[in-house]
């Protein structure tokens, strides 16, 4: 390592006998961080064991440079305490009376033993927390809309445009290749299957009634929930972290008119739209593997469709859409606004949204599969 | 203690954005144990320079050379070395919030990792002591403190190695005037212990009053003027009147007129 002219000498350590007969310890050089360097643990011990003789004069005045690192070792090698007989630089002398002054460090936390009802109860108040919170935003849309129906010239429709195209036109390659792939391996499956019965013809059933009333609004909304609604919880996350949404406070436009209301109904319209974009694709994919696999050719396949699958089923699986879009909109802008100016809480809060926007999705499916247990199934 | 040495060496440095030329053929040397305080109007690029004699930067042209060595070599030991004599305090702090205060200033020493816990505890609360600040704070967050706080606890960590050469972008912006006084001091008092050269990038006419030994003035992509306080007034540029002869500028040279003669 290159080292500058005064700091080219590392401390060195020198006991001589002085003219009084007594031990002197005589350290000359330089006793910082960077000239200290890996000797820092050779050393400490080194220092420890001419510390062990209280008789010992210790000579600082040929030191150099001496830094608080310097100053910290030999301390401590002290014992945090001044040796009996100590010579030392005035202009150093004021680190070792620092060093006398120096407060305790803070008492460690000391470990609570309830921990595991602590935060168990703490987990069910957020969770409560969260309701309430989302029950107010739900209940402030609504006002809003009341007050947009009344007012309809403040509709925010640029920012309803842009986040239909955001949060819609540029979800449909990714659900289109999902959807497809999905469809491929559902039909590959079910028809090896079918083939063993003999039961080739079945192969639109399945694929058509899992698709549209299932598959295809569950994965449209796992993927919009992961992609949009990600990046709806950072965008707000970012504005709060860099003040915009003070801004807009202070300057009277409330956030749930012009930043949530316009989120939820684009992906209220966009949600349906990508269902039936990503259910197709998947039917295509599924189509495209049936005439491979059995033969079934394109023609017959979707003329049989609309004759076992009944209609019913899309208008759930456009349902599904509308429902699932506005509340991943929903939970992802509650997120996004909870989230604290630091970046902790930023990674924090998107991850949350995402999670919990996916199982709220899930458990909305679930629901739909109980109310409408009886609709569209022969 | 201030020598002829250079420990930053600009020379011949062009920095443009797009085709905003920021600076234009500009030469600079820090000498060693000096303050240097770069001054100009907002976009003159004091911290696109400070940022290229930082290393976060690329100059277009022209070469940076701290402790002798250019910044943009290939031997990452190198620089390594080099990062750990200098240390930076960043005009917003730049604490990591997702550590605690007191995991802040010790991180740089634990990346040493020539240093054993007890020590780095002892000078953590050393350097925390330095900088005015009670230790029951040292288990709290960044986003728990107030701005004042967290601009001294950047400087405890920017100073966590005791480096040689400390650059400071607007140390004492968002700070009140009695904080911003206490900062000036505090660095005052560690430039008597240690050899200290510092970079400085301030709009504060107190704080480069009291703090510098020589101004670099940045206007026009150039180093309009560069000297001790006394020099630089002397210069005949439009900004440099308007700087320190403006209201404001009178006022603080006013007041400090007779340690300069008037």
């Amino acid at each position: 390592m290159p080292q500058d002219q005064d700091s080219i000498f590392s401390m060195v350590l020198r006991r001589v006998t002085g003219e009084d007969g007594a031990p002197r310890l005589i350290l000359s050089g330089s006793c910082t961080l960077t000239t200290l360097g890996n000797r820092m643990q050779t050393l400490f011990s080194e220092l420890v064991r001419y510390a062990a003789d209280p008789e010992l004069h210790w000579d600082l005045s040929e030191i150099a440079q001496m830094d608080d690192a310097g100053a910290v070792l030999l301390w401590r090698a002290w014992g945090a305490r001044r040796p009996r007989h100590l010579t030392v630089r005035p202009e150093h002398e004021r680190l070792f009376s620092r060093l006398e002054k120096m407060p305790p460090p803070p008492p460690p936390v000391s470990r609570d033993w309830l921990w595991p009802v602590t935060v168990l109860g703490k987990a069910v108040f957020l969770l409560w927390e969260h309701f309430i919170a989302l029950v107010l935003l739900s209940g402030q849309l609504a006002l809003d809309v009341k007050y947009l129906i009344s007012h309809p010239a403040r509709i925010p429709w640029r920012e309803i445009s842009a986040n239909l195209y955001r949060t819609g036109a540029q979800a449909l390659g990714i659900t289109a290749l999902v959807g497809f792939l999905i469809g491929i391996v559902l039909s590959y499956l079910s028809s090896r299957q079918l083939q063993t019965y003999g039961a080739d013809i079945f192969i639109i059933n399945i694929l058509g009634v899992s698709i549209i009333r299932e598959l295809g609004p569950m994965l449209a909304a796992i993927l919009v929930a992961g992609r949009s609604g990600s990046s709806m919880t950072a965008q707000l996350g970012v504005m709060r972290v860099t003040e915009e949404l003070d801004a807009l406070t202070v300057m009277g436009i409330p956030h749930s008119l012009r930043l949530v209301l316009p989120k939820v109904m684009a992906l209220g319209i966009a949600m349906p739209l990508v269902v039936l974009w990503t259910s197709a694709i998947a039917l295509v994919g599924g189509m495209v593997i049936a005439e491979i696999q059995l033969g079934l050719s394109y023609n017959f396949f979707l003329n049989k469709l609309p004759d076992v699958v009944p209609r019913a089923n899309l208008w759930l699986g456009l349902g599904k859409g509308v429902v699932c879009g506005m509340v991943i909109a929903l939970i992802s802008c509650h997120f996004g606004l909870r989230i604290k100016s630091n970046t902790e809480s930023l990674g924090e809060g998107t991850t949350n949204s995402v999670v919990t926007a996916i199982t709220v999705v899930i458990i909305i499916d679930a629901i739909f599969a109980i109310i409408f247990s009886n609709v569209g199934l022969k | 203690m201030i020598t002829e040495r250079c420990v930053i060496e600009i020379d011949g440095l062009y920095t443009r954005f797009g085709s905003h030329v920021v600076h234009e053929d500009i030469n600079l040397c820090v000498r060693h144990g000096e303050v240097l305080a770069l001054v100009g109007g907002s976009g003159s690029g004091k911290t696109a320079l400070m940022r290229e004699m930082l290393g976060l930067d690329m100059p277009a042209q022209g070469t940076v050379r701290v402790f002798g060595e250019p910044l943009h070599g290939h031997d990452r030991r190198m620089l390594q070395y080099l990062r750990n004599r200098c240390g930076v305090l960043f005009q917003n702090g730049a604490l990591f919030s997702a550590l605690s205060v007191y995991d802040n200033i010790a991180l740089p020493m634990r990346e040493l990792r020539t240093l054993d816990e007890g020590m780095i505890r002892d000078l953590v609360m050393l350097k925390l002591k330095m900088v005015d600040i009670a230790p029951m704070h040292a288990t709290k967050m960044p986003a728990e403190l107030s701005g004042g706080m967290v601009k001294r606890i950047a400087l405890a960590r920017a100073m966590a190695l005791d480096p040689e050469l400390l650059f400071l972008d607007e140390p004492t912006a968002g700070l009140d005037p009695v904080l911003s006084d206490g900062f000036v001091k505090l660095i005052q008092t560690m430039r008597r212990e240690l050899t200290l050269t510092i970079v400085m990038a301030t709009h504060d006419l107190d704080t480069l009053v009291a703090l510098s030994d020589r101004i670099a003035v940045l206007a026009e992509q150039r180093v309009v003027a560069l000297g001790s306080l006394k020099e630089v007034i002397k210069t005949d540029h439009p900004f440099i009147r308007n700087y320190f002869f403006g209201e404001r500028g009178k006022r603080t040279l006013g007041n400090i007129g007779n340690s300069y003669g008037g």
